[in-house]
């Protein structure tokens, strides 16, 4: 056995024996405890709302889906079975704007974790201004979604913006407009989702960091293990369970994000940067066509469900295999 | 880490740091630049960093094309209000979901988890109907309704991590003492969980007064609209936009938020980290 995959073994145990701590059942609510009946009321206030303004909705959501629902008819609304999803599957410019927002969704994704892990691994080193990082990576997490798309408007501005300014300087040409710009757009759009999103992500990741075992870095260093080396056998195998859930959650925020590109784009040049969101938004709020958007919905929450299954499965049995 | 870093790698990774930061940095540096700039020089071709003459005329104007004070107002009354009632009813939920393990808290932990893949459509436009018969349409009441909904997985997350950081003896002991159930939750445990109470109620603030899509669809009359609706009428028809109110309005509006962020910044990220202990 080579000491790395001792290395490795070692931390499985550690990992397991931490979730065997906190898996305690104790306490004052074990499942007819002293808790008890009283649970209902302490959980009533929250559930109520829950199930009114949520759970409801999503049903009525999807039913709605199946009628022919408009904004101010006076005909009562009618079920109309599946002949939303019909119009739906020939609808070209939905599926355009689909694959627009996968595009998007990737695009953001797979960079911001990427960028992410870095500024993480950088951010757990005991470098100087470390604080000052930290708290300037934290700051896009505050901002209203509308004000980061005003700033990065300014940024991209064609005459006063940085961007060009700072491409002129270098002598590389300027005067590109590059939220209007056909090619230029999707791109420009996916590095401000990246920005954005980047807070969550490095905090998560971060926090995954600190979980790793420190013994296990010193020992593998001592056993002259590389930094590369370190990382696939010690950081990785403990950051692996936190790195799958916030890119599933990146995924599904980006697909689902709506107020960044309203703001930047609102879906142009010629429908190049329109999410599904804003499209789904357009067709209920503009056209008022409320089934069909609905439909749209739940195509929506079909797909991605679907791809993240097979990426999970993917994922697991990767990993299972690497073993 | 820190072991037998050599000096050309730590030059690196300075290097990649300063990087970072340089992206991080820049878009928010340069909002504050065209804030101060004077109309005249956000209309030459070669804008500064540091405006040669800085003004404040951006924020006059700004506060002249948009009812700016009684936006905020909207977003205040709105945002304390969600973060109170999110707070107030999460509360004895997430300590249910921490002290019980059992069906409840399963279903619950299971909602948090799958409010987070929802798609906003999807559910809008049930709300938006629901709202209409109940007249809450353009009302600030209904805007709050949903933003305590949307506040709850969040909050319920964050909450419950930390009343599994305390010690359940603590309570037991209470219990001993002949204290009921209601008087151990009322003076044990809520002063205890008092610190956490606060950060989540403060971070359920900021989401709050950050949103825009529901504001968007919920809000119909302008002199009903939260900030973030209000900061893209700058933006105009097709995108021609006076960009230094602008800039001076979208900073105005971001200051709330990063000031109670920083109050809690440290307890965010705390707080993610006891809500992802468990399991």
């Amino acid at each position: 056995m080579t000491s790395a995959t001792a290395v490795e073994r070692s931390g499985k145990e550690r990992s397991r024996h931490g979730r065997a701590g906190s898996g305690r059942s104790g306490g004052p609510g074990g499942p007819g405890g002293p808790l008890g009946h009283g649970a209902w009321f302490l959980v009533l206030p929250a559930l109520i709302p829950v199930l009114v303004l949520s759970v409801g909705p999503l049903l009525y959501g999807i039913a709605l889906a199946f009628t022919d629902a408009q904004s101010g008819r006076t005909e009562p609304t009618e079920w109309i079975g599946a002949l939303n999803f019909r119009d739906l599957a020939h609808d070209t410019l939905f599926w355009d704007s689909f694959g627009i927002g996968l595009l998007w969704a990737v695009g953001v994704t797979v960079p911001q974790f990427v960028l992410a892990l870095g500024l993480a691994l950088l951010l757990n080193q005991n470098l100087r201004f470390r604080w000052l990082a930290r708290a300037l990576a934290i700051i896009p997490w505050a901002m209203p979604e509308v004000v980061v798309g005003i700033m990065w408007r300014l940024v991209y501005s064609p005459d006063a913006g940085v961007l060009n300014e700072t491409l002129r300087d270098l002598g590389l040409g300027g005067g590109r407009d590059w939220l209007s710009g056909l090619a230029t757009a999707l791109p420009a759009v996916i590095v401000v989702g990246v920005w954005a999103g980047m807070p969550q992500t490095t905090v998560a990741l971060l926090a995954g960091l600190q979980n790793t075992p420190q013994e296990l870095h010193e020992a593998a260093a001592l056993d002259g293990a590389g930094a590369w080396r370190r990382f696939r056998t010690v950081t990785w195998p403990a950051l692996r369970p936190v790195a799958l859930a916030i890119t599933a959650l990146n995924f599904i925020w980006s697909f689902n994000s709506f107020a960044l590109v309203y703001v930047l784009t609102n879906g142009g040049p010629g429908g190049r940067t329109r999410l599904p969101m804003l499209f789904a938004y357009e067709e209920a709020f503009r056209y008022g066509q409320f089934g069909y958007a609905a439909a749209m919905g739940c195509v929506m929450v079909a797909v991605i469900a679907v791809l993240l299954s097979l990426q999970l499965v993917g994922r697991l049995r990767q990993g299972e295999e690497g073993r | 880490m820190s072991l037998r870093t050599s000096g050309s790698a730590r030059a690196g990774q300075y290097l990649a740091l300063l990087c970072y930061l340089v992206f991080l940095a820049v878009p928010f540096l340069w909002l504050l630049s065209t804030a101060f700039k004077p109309a005249r020089e956000l209309g030459s071709l070669h804008p500064t960093w540091i405006p040669r003459q800085p003004t404040l005329e951006n924020f006059r104007q700004a506060f002249d094309e948009q009812p700016l004070l009684r936006a905020a107002g909207h977003s205040l009354t709105a945002a304390l209000a969600a973060a109170l009632i999110a707070v107030l009813i999460a509360t004895p939920m997430a300590y249910v979901m921490a002290r019980r393990r059992g069906r409840l808290a399963a279903a619950a932990t299971g909602w948090v988890v799958i409010s987070q893949a929802f798609p906003f459509v999807l559910v809008i436009i049930p709300l938006f109907l629901v709202l209409k018969n109940l007249h809450l349409i353009n009302s600030l009441a209904g805007l709050v309704m949903v933003y305590v909904v949307w506040a709850l997985p969040f909050a319920l997350w964050m909450l419950s991590g930390y009343v599994r950081a305390l010690p359940a003896e603590l309570e037991e002991a209470a219990a001993v003492d002949g204290a009921g159930r209601i008087r151990t939750l009322v003076s044990v445990t809520a002063p205890l969980l008092a610190p956490g109470i606060v950060a989540t109620a403060l971070f359920a603030f900021i989401t709050a007064w950050n949103e825009f899509f529901f504001a968007l669809v919920l809000l119909k009359s302008p002199e009903k609209q939260t900030l973030p609706v209000v900061l893209t009428h700058f933006l105009g028809a097709e995108g021609v936009a006076d960009l230094g109110p602008l800039a001076a309005a979208a900073f105005l509006a971001t200051l709330p938020s990063l000031l109670v962020f920083a109050l809690i910044q440290r307890r965010i990220t705390g707080g993610m980290l006891a809500g992802a202990v468990k399991s």
